[in-house]
């Protein structure tokens, strides 16, 4: 089980992902918290920036971008 | 500060921005809601043009009041700024919670999105913790309809204990019983039954003990429950708040309070350390399960269509050169849009010209008199108008049209990774883009970023984006001497080809001197980056017309016809009032001629530039001012003549390059630079502003004549 969750920055364009911890903290982690990234809370990956950074997630319905740095400090079970 | 009940309700309002009542019955109601829910498009509907935007009290966020009056009674509207949550503690988050919390309005209008109802129900959610007195617009119901996404409104309203109004804003449909709700929550017609958010028994038995304890200190002038969730929380800024509205010192007493509530409840800190996570979760759980209940979406892949336009507007392949095609297609339509009545707008002027001229010789009016005021105020009113006029018109509602639809974020999102390597904020792509219009207003939208350090960057390099002011001088330089060369429908090709080029130019340079700004001066990491992507929304036309002529382009004309006409007047002045064998003029452009032709460029057009720091439209009239005025006199009716005239003074292409460059890179505008003044509360920071461009542009104009000449290509 443990060795399945990843940071969010490593799932694929097109997958989805269910919040399992935040490591972020302090401002970032409550931003983080106010997108509605709580525990469970399922993420889908959409699309790369040209540039391949930043990444658009979609979050409780809203299409959010986040750069690799901010999508690594979320923890994630794949689905 | 001994303050009473004074000090919640219309004291406090007072004090936070300056409110004008009529009288003491009127009602009073704040506008909350999260960003792109056409809140101001609910504002704008209900108050008309009734409203009058400020600044609220020591804070650099601006704020709009309107008026309207329902059932004989006076409404005053507080426009809050737009918010996800009241709880990330952001200068935005914490006017629009002290407004609701201290203010007390007599109503709270909280705009949703009817297309992402379940993330708008958190900020919701969060102001029903604070006040009873709540009506929710669901707006936008004509985009959810398009979307087959249904929303139960009867139900929503049911769960929530307040009303609930569906809209669809634009078309005007609900605002009558949006206004009728709030008649009613605010007279106390209807008593509002609010959902309570409840917390697991630990936090819960805190609650009442923390709330026994305050109860005594802040009696009912504010939610004493929603007051004791916050001191658990460890909240500073409400502390310093509600010791700053009530006249309490609760920063220091909270401590004891705090703990002795955690005694009398058996607690210990401990269990409480992950408290935020707690509140935020049952938030975020409850809107959830609000919305599951409430919305049925009958197409599941709704947004496919914004997705298949995502895919092509953000693509790996096509997502820049789309971006810079439409820039190129937008300054082509501008152009070639603007050619027609700018020259029936310049013939009308100066046959206008011609004719005051004929009265003032009528009336044998002096030579002197017909200079200043014909020659001077009136010649320059009369460019100034009849080149920036046109372009304006055309370029502001193109501009906005690209915001209504929703492609800014995506520009953003294209560029984020660049900025990133700057070490600067992707939502610096959104200033630049609002400096096109005016710098001014690119550094005044710098507040949307958080990070200091980044905003800062933004500011300084706002410059780099040729705002409407130098758009006329780029585009009758690029149409005279690039574009000269070829024929017809190809020629306005090449001019759009080459002002896209200069913008091109332009956003490199930002990035190049935001990446040495953040190795020098501004040192430090990029921040933090999370950028709403919002759906793409149906453009109104005719609203995007009105708007952008009234918000824009009078104000940009207005602003430059109130600068132009005493510039006109000094600059003639100075080109006519001779000292031994020259003007003022010429003795200004002979001095700074040496300097002037290592850049390429000669002392007159130096001279324009810095005449023309009140205002960047000026320039070009000054140029050629001083270079009527020195000798050749003609009829400037045509860009035929104008092009004589330059060459007749020695330009060449290496002086056109040169005067575009130092066009994009100089010192910003005197409003641009009072205005990074006021934002950065610095005349440091001002003064770097004004030096970065400006030492650029020497370094690039002068590295650029020196490689021409020296390379022999001229």
């Amino acid at each position: 089980m443990k060795e399945n969750i990843i940071p969010l920055s490593l799932i694929p364009c097109g997958k989805s992902a269910k919040v399992k911890a935040i490591t972020a903290e302090g401002t970032l982690r409550r931003r983080m918290l106010d997108l509605g990234l709580v525990i469970d809370t399922i993420v889908k990956s959409l699309r790369k920036s040209p540039s391949g950074d930043p990444t658009a997630y979609e979050i409780r319905g809203a299409v959010i971008a986040l750069r690799s740095e901010e999508a690594s400090k979320i923890m994630v079970e794949p689905l | 500060m001994g303050l009473t009940s004074q000090s919640t309700g219309i004291g406090a309002l007072k004090e936070m921005l300056d409110i004008q009542l009529n009288s003491p019955d009127d009602i009073i109601v704040a506008l909350a809601g999260n960003p792109n829910t056409g809140k101001s498009t609910v504002f704008n509907s209900l108050t008309g043009l009734n409203q009058h935007t400020g600044n609220w009290t020591g804070k650099t966020v601006t704020t709009a009041q309107g008026y309207y009056k329902y059932k004989n009674k006076n409404f005053v509207l507080v426009d809050l700024p737009g918010t996800y949550s009241l709880l990330s503690n952001s200068v935005e988050e914490e006017i629009a919670r002290d407004f609701i919390c201290f203010a007390k309005p007599h109503a709270t209008v909280v705009v949703a999105d009817a297309t992402c109802v379940e993330r708008n129900l958190n900020l919701v959610l969060q102001i029903l913790e604070i006040t009873d007195k709540v009506v929710l617009c669901v707006n936008l119901m004509d985009e959810a309809r398009r979307k087959k996404i249904h929303v139960d409104l009867n139900k929503l309203s049911k769960i929530l204990g307040i009303p609930v109004v569906g809209t669809s804003a634009r078309s005007g449909e609900g605002l009558k019983d949006l206004m009728e709700a709030v008649y009613n929550v605010s007279q106390n017609q209807i008593k509002t039954k609010p959902i309570k958010i409840r917390y697991n028994d630990s936090i819960e038995s805190t609650i009442v003990s923390i709330e026994n304890a305050i109860k005594g200190l802040i009696d009912d002038r504010i939610n004493s429950r929603w007051i004791s969730l916050k001191l658990m929380d460890e909240d500073k800024s409400i502390l310093d708040s509600i010791d700053k509205y009530l006249g309490l010192n609760l920063t220091k007493e909270a401590g004891d309070i705090y703990r002795s509530a955690i005694n009398n409840s058996e607690m210990d800190k401990y269990r409480f350390s992950n408290l935020r996570d707690q509140i935020v979760t049952n938030i975020v759980k409850l809107a959830e399960n609000i919305s599951q209940q409430v919305i049925h979406i009958e197409n599941k892949n709704y947004n496919r269509l914004d997705k298949k336009i995502d895919d092509i507007l953000t693509s790996k392949l096509f997502g820049i050169p789309v971006m810079i095609a439409l820039l190129g297609l937008v300054f082509w339509i501008t152009i070639v849009g603007a050619n027609f009545p700018s020259e029936a707008l310049a013939n009308l002027l100066f046959g206008i010209e011609d004719k005051l001229t004929e009265l003032f010789m009528a009336y044998n009016l002096p030579s002197w008199l017909h200079g200043v005021l014909v020659l001077g105020v009136y010649r320059t009113l009369a460019w100034v108008v009849s080149v920036m006029l046109p372009p304006m018109a055309i370029f502001f509602p193109l501009f906005t049209l690209l915001e209504d639809l929703g492609y800014l974020p995506r520009v953003a999102f294209n560029l984020d990774n660049f900025f990133k390597k700057a070490c600067a904020h992707g939502k610096q792509a959104l200033t630049m883009c609002m400096g096109f219009g005016c710098n001014a207003a690119g550094v005044i939208g710098c507040r949307i970023i958080d990070s200091p350090r980044e905003r800062l960057i933004a500011t300084i390099t706002n410059n780099f984006v040729p705002c409407n002011g130098r758009f006329p001088t780029l585009i009758a330089i690029t149409t005279i001497f690039i574009a000269g060369a070829a024929k017809g429908a190809l020629q306005t090709i090449i001019a759009a080809l080459t002002i896209t080029g200069i913008i091109v130019l332009g956003v490199l340079m930002t990035l190049l001197v935001s990446k040495i700004l953040s190795k020098t001066i501004l040192k430090g990491l990029p921040s933090s980056f999370a950028l709403e992507l919002p759906p793409y929304r149906k453009p109104q036309i005719g609203r995007i017309i009105v708007r952008s002529i009234f918000d824009r382009t009078i104000f940009v004309l207005s602003r430059a016809v109130m600068v132009a006409a005493p510039a006109g007047l000094v600059i003639w002045s100075m080109a006519n009032i001779h000292i031994g064998v020259g003007s003022l003029l010429d003795y200004g452009a002979s001095f700074l001629n040496p300097f002037a032709r290592l850049l390429g460029m000669d002392g007159y057009i130096l001279m324009a530039f810095i005449l023309g720091l009140p205002a960047n439209e000026i320039v070009m009239p000054i140029i050629i001012m001083s270079y009527m005025a020195s000798g050749v006199m003609i009829e400037l009716e045509s860009i035929e003549a104008l092009r004589n005239l330059l060459i007749s003074n020695g330009w060449t292409w290496l002086t056109a390059i040169n005067v575009m460059l130092f066009s994009l890179m100089h010192f910003p505008c005197g409003t641009t630079l009072l205005t990074i003044r006021k934002e950065t509360k610095s005349w440091k920071w001002t003064f770097i502003s004004f030096l970065v461009p400006t030492i650029t542009g020497i370094v690039i104009t002068f590295t650029v004549t020196q490689t021409v000449r020296l390379l022999r290509l001229i």
